[in-house]
């Protein structure tokens, strides 16, 4: 490992956000001066920022093809930038560099004999700790879980490496993904390599992070009620939610069923496609995954989107939007329209109830996934057990911490005789007239449009105190959630003091080709590629 | 729906979920989940009489789940392994502490 390899393999373009667009047609000039000003913003930021953006996947793969970079090599690059800046922003939880260059060796073989590589040939990637690694520890980001080590892989895990991905360890998150900031882990919050005063999103603010700041090229995270969406857009990364079923679940630690995903953090939407063509699929172990056909979503996202007709729902464009966010977002819708879209406004007017629906659908499913960890069978066992009804709330109590037991007394309430039908079977119903107002609103447009989160990255220790504050972080992905449809966040912008800002694109159920082919246009508008 | 959550409540859903509370996180418990509980009464200016309640979303797709797996016998996970990961065990079985007091 020389420096010379390291600077060869990492130091990218390190490019200010904005550049000279030329020829863009009917950007508005209001836009291009914001974004100048930004532009500005973003560059003096950068000398206090983590922030580094990883190669393409093409490019790397094209190096690795051609022998000028050894999967080994360039493993051992990221390795190397991990151990410099981990303790900084807390990204990894574990490594597992012995699997990572096992498998880097035979990328490398393969390549020697110039065999075909497959499509994530000796990429580096790392796996949100909610999902299980043969042989790794998988804590959740959880205490009851801390000595675990899963004696097999998820089907997400497993593909990725069958495609040639080198898996570099595992990334801090919210404690059974619990979480918009990240703070609930047991083992300390991730720091947002934009800004290290604050949050990466929640709850795989790892997962987002890690590709912020180039310690992997690619991740895998889950996305319950905005879990992969709102901490890519506050760490100004792509972020994948698939439609619900599109990935299968089997390996990922559960917290809430009918809502659970995983799916893929990419800097470009085009690595983020890719990435989701490899892990997509029907698996026999997971029966309610998805047996359509995978899509080339990477070639999807090639395809122009002229002609396209874009929705823009009022509702998530109202009070308690930041003018920051609004005025980046609205840059961007009109940088659809200048690429050839139909603009036009959608109504879905039941947006306000989707986040208390959410709050009860997802703990009563939780407070029922949860109760797996009783120490019998995996993880923390107290060691003060009288009896068996004593050892498990023994176990849970000192495991657990205070957001995930806030969630299952929650669940446990509006499961409970008396008020099932009240709170669970209430929202249950209104679960479905929200999924109804999205399918409505898909028979007149293609693709919808929306701020991904209210806010830039709040402050750490900002909305600790007030629960329900953290949960409205969540307003506006948690709809899409609960509809089960998919879609693509992808940055949109920064505000002035430099913080990123994420346009949500989400499409009916399994269009996430149409999501990325939006997302793709968005992006281009900023020259990010 | 708005129903005041009282302390004797929250344990007895404490009770139920299996989780011991502190008296300082039994208040702040009652505290919480008031204030979640008002929120969510919102859903009450609905009316949803006669609608069907929607458990998870794959009937609203055209492609549904690849349906159930055929009733054989494959390879599951090895015992030993498995095994491995309990706080206890005999090698065959999870050992617990006693159940039944006498």
């Amino acid at each position: 490992m020389t420096g010379h390899l390291l600077k060869g393999t990492l130091e990218t373009g390190r490019e200010p956000q904005i550049k000279e667009r030329g020829t863009q047609v009917g950007h508005t000039a209001t836009c291009e001066a914001a974004e100048r000003e930004i532009g500005l913003a973003s560059e003096a930021k950068a000398a206090e920022t983590y922030v580094e953006k990883p190669k393409t996947l093409v490019a790397l793969r094209a190096g690795i093809a051609a022998g000028t970079t050894k999967a080994r090599d360039l493993a051992a690059s990221y390795y190397a930038r991990i151990e410099r800046i981990n303790p900084k922003l807390n990204v990894y939880l574990s490594l597992t560099k012995e699997r990572a260059l096992k498998q880097a060796e035979r990328v490398d073989a393969l390549a020697a004999k110039g065999d075909p590589l497959p499509p994530l040939a000796g990429i580096p990637v790392a796996i949100k700790d909610v999902l299980v690694m043969q042989g790794a520890a998988a804590t959740a980001g959880s205490k009851i879980l801390q000595s675990y080590r899963p004696p097999y892989d998820a089907t997400a895990v497993a593909k990725l490496e069958a495609a040639g991905a080198v898996l570099l360890g595992k990334l801090n998150c919210d404690e059974f993904a619990m979480g918009s900031s990240n703070e609930n882990s047991a083992y300390g919050p991730v720091l947002n390599p934009a800004d290290t005063e604050r949050v990466p999103g929640g709850s795989s603010g790892g997962s987002a992070a890690a590709v912020a700041a180039n310690m992997a090229v690619a991740t895998l995270g889950s996305d319950t009620g905005g879990s992969i969406r709102q901490p890519a857009s506050f760490c100004g990364v792509v972020g994948v939610l698939s439609t619900w079923g599109r990935v299968s679940r089997y390996g990922l630690i559960a917290f809430a069923s009918s809502l659970d995903r995983v799916g893929p953090f990419a800097s470009n939407v085009r690595d983020a496609a890719t990435m989701l063509g490899v892990i997509a699929g029907y698996d026999p172990k997971d029966a309610t995954s998805s047996a359509a056909p995978v899509p080339d979503y990477a070639a999807e996202s090639d395809k122009p989107v002229e002609g396209l007709r874009i929705g823009v729902p009022a509702e998530y464009f109202a009070e308690g939007l930041d003018a920051e966010v609004r005025a980046a977002i609205e840059c961007g819708i009109d940088a659809l329209k200048a690429a050839g879209c139909t603009v036009k406004p959608v109504a879905l007017p039941l947006t306000k109830y989707a986040v208390p629906v959410y709050y009860l659908v997802a703990t009563a499913e939780a407070s029922a996934n949860l109760a797996r960890f009783d120490g019998v069978r995996y993880g923390y066992r107290s060691p003060d057990a009288e009896n068996l009804s004593g050892m498990y709330s023994h176990s849970r109590d000192e495991g657990f911490g205070a957001e995930v037991k806030r969630r299952i007394l929650l669940g446990t309430y509006a499961l409970s005789a008396g008020y099932y039908d009240a709170y669970y079977g209430k929202a249950q119903q209104v679960r479905r007239l929200l999924a109804e107002e999205f399918l409505r609103a898909f028979a007149e447009v293609d693709a919808i449009v929306t701020p991904t989160a209210p806010t830039p990255a709040f402050k750490l220790g900002e909305k600790t105190g007030d629960p329900l504050a953290m949960y409205l972080a969540d307003i506006y992905t948690v709809t899409a959630s609960l509809a089960g449809i998919c879609g693509v966040t992808v940055p949109c912008g920064v505000t002035k003091a430099g913080l990123p800002v994420g346009m949500q694109v989400l499409a009916a159920h399994l269009k996430e080709g149409t999501a990325f082919r939006v997302a793709r246009a968005v992006e281009k508008t900023g020259n990010r590629e | 729906m708005a129903d005041q959550v009282t302390v004797e409540d929250v344990e007895r859903v404490a009770e139920l979920a299996h989780l011991e509370l502190t008296l300082e996180e039994t208040g702040a418990m009652v505290h919480d989940l008031n204030a979640i509980l008002d929120y969510v009464a919102e859903l009450n200016e609905l009316d949803t009489a006669g609608v069907q309640p929607l458990a998870q979303v794959t009937e609203l797709m055209d492609t549904a789940g690849g349906g159930l797996r055929g009733d054989s016998v494959v390879e599951s996970l090895d015992r030993a392994q498995v095994l491995a990961e309990a706080p206890e065990t005999n090698g065959v079985f999870f050992k617990v502490p006693k159940v039944i007091e006498r």
